[in-house]
């Protein structure tokens, strides 16, 4: 007997088939059936009216610590703070202790993901052994255990010469090799932007042409080698004019904005909250607006929250030596909805394309869509629904979120993954 | 005296001293005010009062330090007050016991004021938040040292009588110094200008945000000013090689006989010490008619009485 959940009188946005209209959408057996005006009945049956209807959301760049700090976050409560989000899929970072670096542990993190069984659990694996940038890790033997690109998140590869073999290397396997671009040298200690603020508080900046360097770099090893490259969580105003040239180019770049690159500016931390202490470090408004453009432009391909739990006795220390991060997975949805849908950058089949679509694009898995026969992942959002972040219902293990208290528009309902109800039912 | 007669009204009410960028001009002068009326305890034969009896201050120090450590056990005492030293390396990875846990540890033996000194820009705003005893902060990282710029303008104040219009030279490694970070809030909110003087290399990022004119040349500048402050080249903060020697560092930026001659002659000569002779300040000048560096150690003792004297005053006005 197959099992039918029938999602009815929503308004389906799914951006890769061009769709946006008030219909109804069947889900049989854990797989999109149908779409359209759908007069039968169903086993269960799901009233959307007023709702907005769409592809699971996916999120590229989350850390869920696991193996190694499960005191901070684990893949079961960083899936459970995921599908409580809308995500139905989620892209962990390697850079766990110790980092993803073999098909074990590609293996393990998936095993993990299923035993959740909140959302579907990818990982990416390490481009160099340890992270340390010198020799290459097994990129095949994690590509074909599913690892679906690889990066050395937390750092970024120093040097050009392993970069570029990594880049010719991974040619053989058709996967993405994403980069945190930061110059060490240019960075040096930094802990916050190289600016007023870190100036006034005498405490070590990252400039902005640290994250820059790197990116050119890396953009004419790309012309090199023409490997698909993703710049993760770009930050400054001159990135933005590294991939708007790369774009005219036609190189094979894609990049990614988090929520509080485009939220938050340097001046958060004048007050030396920890919170607001995050690599690359929060910019000015003139980058801020510079994103906003980017985006509006389609220059920015994903947006991803580089969600990073940290316990409160790690984020209760002096700023100098608190780690860097911010806890936004469960969040996110009104995060980018006041950051983008508000102001008018975006309407909500845009936001909903960078948050579906093109993220399950980049990762090159075959999700993101609504299409007949695709995997009934999907998420149910009331536009209008107010509510106000409230860090202590957090199903994260963390609260490093600056944003609690804040109110946000845009409340994820009901999330789909497979045809089950994972959140809302 | 009508600046006198407003700071009478004035009530101070913080119970934390965190830098000088947060106060008013108002409250910088009633800190040197109150500094006035503590001056004199030191010269008589019996150097004690009374107005921290029973109080508990913990010298809370992560970063050597001899006369500003010294400088406030001998204040407080001054005030009656018992006093724990704590020394500490401070441990650059979150292992070990926190700043935060090292405090409340400490807070929960008593203490009413906690005077600290730590590596880290913004620790003692830090602290401050978290528990529930006075803050004094004794330097932190390159953010600021409140009492020493105190202890700076009070130094001026004394012998030109007011830092209105005065043009004040800060030389040397601005990008490492809580010192002119202080000094700068300090002087620019009492009316002076100030120049910060140095290579590029030892200026902080985006130095042309601050109310403060910037000169590479020190022979450009030492015509000029009223009162030149000389900073210490801190070798053990200087990171990579930001001059090629100190030869050629001291050619460019050394204070030196030679370069006095042509100085006011009644400029003030400054220095927070600990001095390098001969590197950044010769001898001859250091020891010379002009030089104020004892006089600002001297009054930094008084200085220091008053900023434990009202901080205390403001927690009891609190509590």
């Amino acid at each position: 007997m197959s099992t039918e959940l029938l999602i009815k009188n929503g308004r389906v946005i799914d951006p890769a088939n061009g769709i946006d209209k008030k219909c109804d959408l069947l889900i049989v057996d854990g797989l999109i059936a149908e779409l359209g005006k759908i007069e039968k009945s169903a086993q269960n049956v799901i009233d959307a009216t007023g709702k907005l209807v769409t592809p699971g959301l996916i999120d590229i760049h989350v850390h869920f610590r696991e193996p190694g700090d499960e005191e901070e976050e684990t893949i079961a409560s960083g899936s459970a703070a995921a599908v409580a989000a809308g995500f139905t899929s989620v892209v962990c970072m390697p850079n766990t202790n110790p980092p993803i670096e073999n098909e074990t542990d590609v293996e393990y993190i998936h095993r993990k993901g299923r035993q959740a069984r909140k959302t579907h659990v990818y990982t990416m694996g390490v481009i160099t052994k340890k992270r340390e940038g010198v020799e290459l890790a097994e990129m095949g033997f994690m590509a074909e255990a599913g690892a679906v690109g690889f990066t050395d998140d937390g750092n970024g590869v120093q040097n050009p010469a392993v970069m570029l073999r990594a880049l010719k290397y991974a040619a053989m396997f058709d996967v993405v090799i994403a980069q945190h671009c930061q110059d060490d040298n240019f960075a040096g200690q930094g802990v916050m932007n190289a600016g007023l603020h870190s100036t006034i508080l005498g405490l070590p900046g990252a400039d902005a042409l640290a994250e820059e360097a790197m990116l050119w770099r890396d953009i004419q090893l790309v012309k090199k080698t023409n490997v698909r490259y993703h710049a993760q969580h770009i930050s400054t105003a001159g990135a933005v004019e590294l991939i708007r040239a790369a774009r005219k180019d036609s190189l094979p770049i894609t990049c990614e904005v988090t929520p509080h690159h485009l939220l938050l500016t340097e001046d958060c931390c004048a007050e030396v909250d920890t919170n607001y202490k995050v690599n690359p470090p929060l910019r000015t408004a003139k980058d801020i607006e510079a994103l906003k453009e980017a985006i509006a432009e389609g220059l920015i391909d994903a947006l991803a929250t580089d969600h990073a739990p940290h316990l409160q006795s790690e984020k209760e220390l002096e700023f100098l030596t608190a780690p860097f991060g911010i806890a936004s997975l469960e969040c996110a949805l009104g995060l980018y909805v006041k950051a983008l849908v508000e102001p008018g950058i975006l309407d909500w089949p845009g936001l909903i394309k960078l948050m579906t679509e093109k993220p399950a694009k980049i990762i090159g898995v075959d999700k993101g869509t609504l299409g007949k026969g695709k995997q009934g992942d999907v998420t149910i959002i009331n536009p209008n629904a107010e509510y106000e972040i409230d860090v202590n219902k957090f199903r994260s293990k963390s609260r490093n979120c600056p944003y609690n208290g804040w109110k946000v528009t845009g409340k994820v309902e009901k999330t789909i993954v497979g045809g089950e109800i994972r959140f809302g039912a | 005296m009508a600046l006198r007669r407003k700071s009478k009204q004035f009530r101070w009410h913080r119970k934390h001293l965190l830098g000088l960028r947060e106060l008013s001009a108002e409250e910088i002068t009633y800190i040197l005010d109150t500094a006035k009326g503590f001056e004199q305890i030191s010269t008589r034969s019996v150097k004690k009062a009374p107005p921290l009896r029973g109080k508990v201050v913990v010298n809370l120090f992560f970063e050597d330090s001899t006369r500003t450590r010294n400088s406030f056990a001998l204040a407080a005492s001054r005030l009656s007050a018992d006093i724990i030293e704590f020394t500490k390396k401070v441990s650059s990875v979150s292992k070990g016991e926190t700043l935060l846990d090292t405090a409340k540890n400490l807070e929960a033996m008593g203490i009413d004021i906690v005077v600290i000194r730590h590596n880290a820009g913004g620790a003692p705003k830090f602290l401050s938040r978290n528990i529930n005893a006075c803050v004094v902060n004794a330097g932190d990282g390159f953010c600021e040292h409140p009492t020493q710029g105190l202890l700076d303008v009070y130094t001026i104040r004394k012998i030109k009588g007011s830092l209105e219009g005065l043009k004040i030279a800060i030389v040397g490694d601005i990008a490492h110094s809580r010192v002119a970070r202080s000094c700068l809030w300090a002087m620019t909110k009492l009316g002076a200008e100030v120049i910060f003087v140095g290579p590029p290399t030892l200026m902080p990022t985006q130095v042309g945000r601050l109310p403060v004119s910037v000169s590479y040349s020190l022979d450009e500048v030492i015509e000029k000013v009223d009162v030149i402050n000389m900073l210490r080249i801190q070798f053990e903060r200087l990171g990579g090689n930001p001059f090629p020697s100190v030869r050629e560092y001291s050619h460019y930026f050394g204070l030196t006989a030679e370069r006095m001659k042509r100085a006011k002659p009644d400029i003030l000569v400054m220095h927070p010490g600990p001095i390098n002779r001969g590197l950044e300040i010769e001898s001859e000048v250091a020891d010379g008619a002009n030089s104020v560096i004892l006089e600002q150690v001297k009054n930094g003792m008084a200085v220091r009485m008053a900023v434990l004297f009202l901080v205390n005053q403001a927690a009891a006005q609190k509590n």
